[in-house]
């Protein structure tokens, strides 16, 4: 994973609305008086849902002056972690697994449908404007591989022209259904169970 | 004391070292990058691994304490292996470019590769491209050399006090730079540049300039303020090339200040190399006779009393000393002055224009009152000393009057002659304060000694802090930072008007003399009318710019000199080069001046000249002149601390290239760093 870049076109202004600033005050509460740095991750965060799934400098700046602390400690913070987006992402923003065992069952053949599909090159917007997609580590779901998460939900044991199906279907603002592609039921085993038939409970 | 056993050696270590340091008590070398003493601890760089007992695996020797009983190992295999295994992944990224990188000669890596690593690499990946990034006009980066240490970020962090170094990204990605890439807003941080132990951070001024072993080097004595740095000065013929700090826990530790460090490019422009002669009121060079018989000729044309000298912000002692007997000998006058403008000095002991709590004593001071100052411009590194005391202790710091951002953070209170009549007459808070504190440390500045009202000010506050038994044999709350390295040796020396009043500067006010030598002053405050000035120094600037005859000189690099710092700690500056052209050590000057006048010269040798300077610093006959506290009164003023031009502050520094660029891209910054 190289180094992430920072958007070219920057907001001037960010603040919290309302609610938000009602949350931040509240998880900085969480920590003790003096501490209130500690809150700089979950700040971020907020930001980020606030402002279309991503950080521009202006909030960073902002989360700064807000719990006190120099600039480059949040740039700092904000270039560290993979699931803070430093330029602005698509209104459904594909991020596809590419560790091992997603790899070894073809998650690249999903990365080149996305690239033919959505755009060239990672994290830039497609030609709507309305999607994005980025490679990103593990994701949890090895069992179901090869997936991706689409915004909030997972798509699970995905192939090249499923994906393709499904991105037409964004591209009609139609939402697909999350979960697996093949008719498992979470991680059930595929087809019939084979293990632990006597087990009621299992 | 702990017990712990080294390489089967026994050593006693005290509480709260780390291993590594107990090993190297023990005598055990470590190799290290990311450790520093003066810095905290960051265990990043894994090369100080050693073996210890019980422990399946090797530890980071310096981030793991000292404990009771240990027994460690430093040369077993296994620590080799380890070593030889960081060292292989700290060079898979590191480019092979000692030949062109200015570190190459002087590099952790190079050495310790070369103690510690093995000879081949094993890597055969493309390596990793950084950007360049920008940190201002004193620091070169080559981030790919970087090894991530971080030395650079803690320095700038905890020693410098601006947060703005920082690592981005991870892992393999993980870069150091400024925020978006702005010069770094610090008078420390070219130190960066020594503590960084590969060639990531080099000095820009110093770029492609030499190899470390080409250099000449010689320890001596820093000038740009009256801290009285200890530096070492490197030449290459008779350039010099660069100036670095040297070690001396009393005074810099580590550290000097950027103005230190890169005003040397000002020992070669503007200098004056031959002497020169006012024809027609025009500047002529001339050669030395004529200069000196046109100066003679002068002198002993007109009345004693009526010639004047002043001694510059540089001088060293001997040439103060020499000049001093010039004018008693030789002229047989008294109007030899130190001051530049009209400071309140009361000579009658030593611990009245000295900073008495010292600089290491600064560590254990529990309360700092600033009247009247602002150390960082006027002694980066003692403000340093109390960022590091604020560090540890949380000191409250109080200054009179908001002088902006000094590092760390400190209460303002109303900047008037009132609150310090107050505080004496225990009416203000700071009064309990003062009195509560067992080590208080009242510092006032020059601005604060110019005052219609510094002579109440001065003498009521020694009085109170008397009283409160503030000054005694152990500590001595009372502090007078000087700026000028030159203040305090010129006072020891008594070069100051009779009674220290303010005769000599009213009487240069007026066009009350007709002939002013100026011994390397280039800050007086004064309409030229029909003086016939004598201009002793080594830059032309403004005093040489009046001038009817210029007597080229040397800076503090090209003759050795005495000086004595804030403190009053005697310290030698040793010639590290020559004076370029025809220019002549100063001492030397006004020794032929003499001879011109009087057909004898004042000393036979320099020898002569120290031996009778030293005598009189000895016997110190401050007690023949008795200082008489003349009548004062109080009156409300406001206390104002005069800025200062800190990258302009003398002719070297105005003569530097570098000094000028920094000045520059600090004004087009925004007043406060953390303010955009």
């Amino acid at each position: 994973m190289a180094i992430k870049k920072i958007s070219k076109v920057q907001p001037e202004k960010f603040e919290f609305n309302k609610k938000n600033k009602e949350t931040a005050d509240s998880i900085i509460k969480n920590y003790p008086s003096g501490k209130q740095q500690s809150a700089v991750m979950a700040l971020l965060y907020l930001a980020q849902k606030q402002n279309d799934n991503w950080i521009p400098l202006s909030a960073m700046k902002y989360i700064a002056k807000y719990l006190d602390m120099p600039y480059i400690k949040v740039y700092e913070v904000a270039t560290f972690y993979s699931m803070y987006n430093l330029t602005p992402v698509g209104k459904y923003f594909f991020q596809v697994c590419t560790t091992t065992p997603c790899m070894l069952r073809g998650a690249y053949n999903l990365v080149d449908v996305c690239k033919r599909k959505i755009s060239e090159e990672e994290n830039r917007l497609s030609e709507d404007g309305k999607t994005s997609w980025l490679e990103v580590e593990c994701l949890g779901a090895c069992v179901n591989a090869p997936m991706l998460q689409l915004n909030e939900d997972y798509y699970e044991d995905l192939d090249p022209t499923k994906l393709e199906q499904i991105i037409d279907k964004i591209s009609n603002d139609e939402v697909p259904q999350p979960g697996s592609y093949r008719g498992r039921l979470s991680s059930e085993p595929e087809n019939t169970r084979k293990t632990l038939i006597g087990n009621k409970n299992a | 004391m702990l017990k712990l056993k080294v390489n089967d050696i026994d050593v006693e270590v005290e509480e709260g070292t780390t291993v590594l340091q107990a090993c190297e008590q023990a005598g055990a070398e470590i190799p290290r990058f990311c450790y520093h003493e003066k810095l905290s601890i960051a265990g990043n760089c894994r090369m100080c691994l050693v073996e210890m007992e019980k422990s399946p695996k090797p530890i980071a020797s310096c981030a793991m304490p000292a404990a009771e009983g240990m027994v460690l190992r430093t040369n077993t295999e296994k620590v080799k292996k380890a070593r030889k295994g960081v060292m292989e992944f700290l060079l898979a990224n590191h480019p092979l470019d000692c030949p062109v990188c200015d570190q190459g000669g002087e590099c952790d890596l190079q050495d310790q590769s070369m103690y510690y690593g093995i000879d081949k690499s094993r890597f055969k990946e493309n390596k990793r491209y950084v950007p360049e990034k920008y940190m201002g006009p004193l620091i070169k980066t080559q981030m790919t050399r970087c090894i991530h240490c971080t030395r650079c970020i803690r320095f700038a962090t905890e020693v410098a006090g601006v947060p703005e170094l920082g690592a981005i990204g991870r892992g393999e990605n993980m870069q150091i730079t400024t925020y978006l890439e702005k010069a770094m807003e610090s008078e420390l941080s070219a130190n960066v540049i020594d503590l960084c132990p590969v060639g990531a951070l080099t000095s820009k001024p110093y770029v492609f300039e030499a190899r470390p072993w080409e250099l000449k080097k010689t320890e001596t004595i820093d000038v740009m303020d009256a801290v009285g740095s200890n530096i070492r000065v490197d030449t290459y013929g008779w350039e010099v090339k660069r100036v670095l700090p040297r070690i001396n826990e009393e005074i810099n530790e580590e550290w000097i200040s950027d103005k230190t460090r890169y005003a040397c490019d000002g020992l070669k422009n503007q200098r004056l190399d031959t002497p020169y002669v006012k024809i027609n009121n025009k500047l002529k060079p001339s050669s030395w006779d004529e200069a000196f018989k046109a100066a003679s000729e002068r002198i002993s044309k007109t009345k004693s009393e009526k010639i004047a000298g002043f001694i510059g912000d540089m001088t060293n002692m001997e040439t103060t000393y020499a000049a001093k007997d010039f004018f008693e000998k030789t002229i047989k006058s008294e109007n030899l002055e130190s001051r530049y403008e009209k400071l309140y000095i009361n000579t009658n002991v030593r611990s009245n224009y000295l900073f008495n709590s010292s600089i290491e004593g600064i560590e254990k001071s529990d309360l700092i009152i600033l009247i009247g100052t602002n150390p960082r411009y006027e002694a980066t590194i003692l403000n340093s000393r109390i960022r590091k005391n604020y560090l540890k202790h949380k000191t409250e710091i109080i200054s009179l009057g908001d002088i902006g951002d000094l590092t760390y953070p400190y209460q303002v209170i109303a900047n008037n002659t009132d609150t310090i009549k107050d505080i004496i007459d225990n009416k203000h808070e700071i009064s309990e304060k003062i009195k509560k504190s067992k080590y208080p440390c009242v510092i006032f500045g020059q601005s604060v000694l110019k005052l219609k009202s510094a002579p109440y000010i001065f003498e009521e506050f020694k009085n109170y802090l008397l009283v409160n038994n503030k000054i005694s044999d152990d500590w001595n709350a009372l502090n007078i930072l000087s700026k000028n390295s030159s203040t305090v040796g010129s006072y020891d020396l008594n070069v100051l008007s009779k009674n220290s009043s303010y005769e000599i500067l009213d009487k240069l006010e007026n066009n009350n003399f007709e002939i002013l030598i100026l011994f390397g002053q280039d800050n007086l405050n004064f309409e030229k009318k029909n003086e016939f000035i004598i201009y002793i120094g080594s830059h032309g600037d403004k005093g040489a710019s009046i001038a009817d005859v210029i007597l080229p000189g040397s800076t503090y690099t090209e003759q050795d000199g005495y000086f004595t710092n804030l403190e009053g700690k005697l310290q030698k500056a040793y010639k590290a080069s020559y004076p370029p052209g025809e220019a002549k050590e100063d001492w030397q000057i006004i020794n032929e001046l003499s001879s011109f006048i009087k057909r004898k010269n004042l000393y036979k040798d320099k020898n002569q000249l120290i031996d009778s300077l030293i005598n009189y610093l000895n016997l110190n006959n401050k007690n023949e002149a008795v200082f008489e506290v003349p009548e004062y009164n109080f009156k409300s003023e406001k206390i104002i601390t005069e800025e200062i031009d800190y990258y302009h502050s003398n002719v070297i520094a105005r003569a530097s290239k570098t000094m000028s660029e920094c000045k520059n891209i600090r004004m087009s910054l925004p007043k406060t760093g953390t303010d955009n």
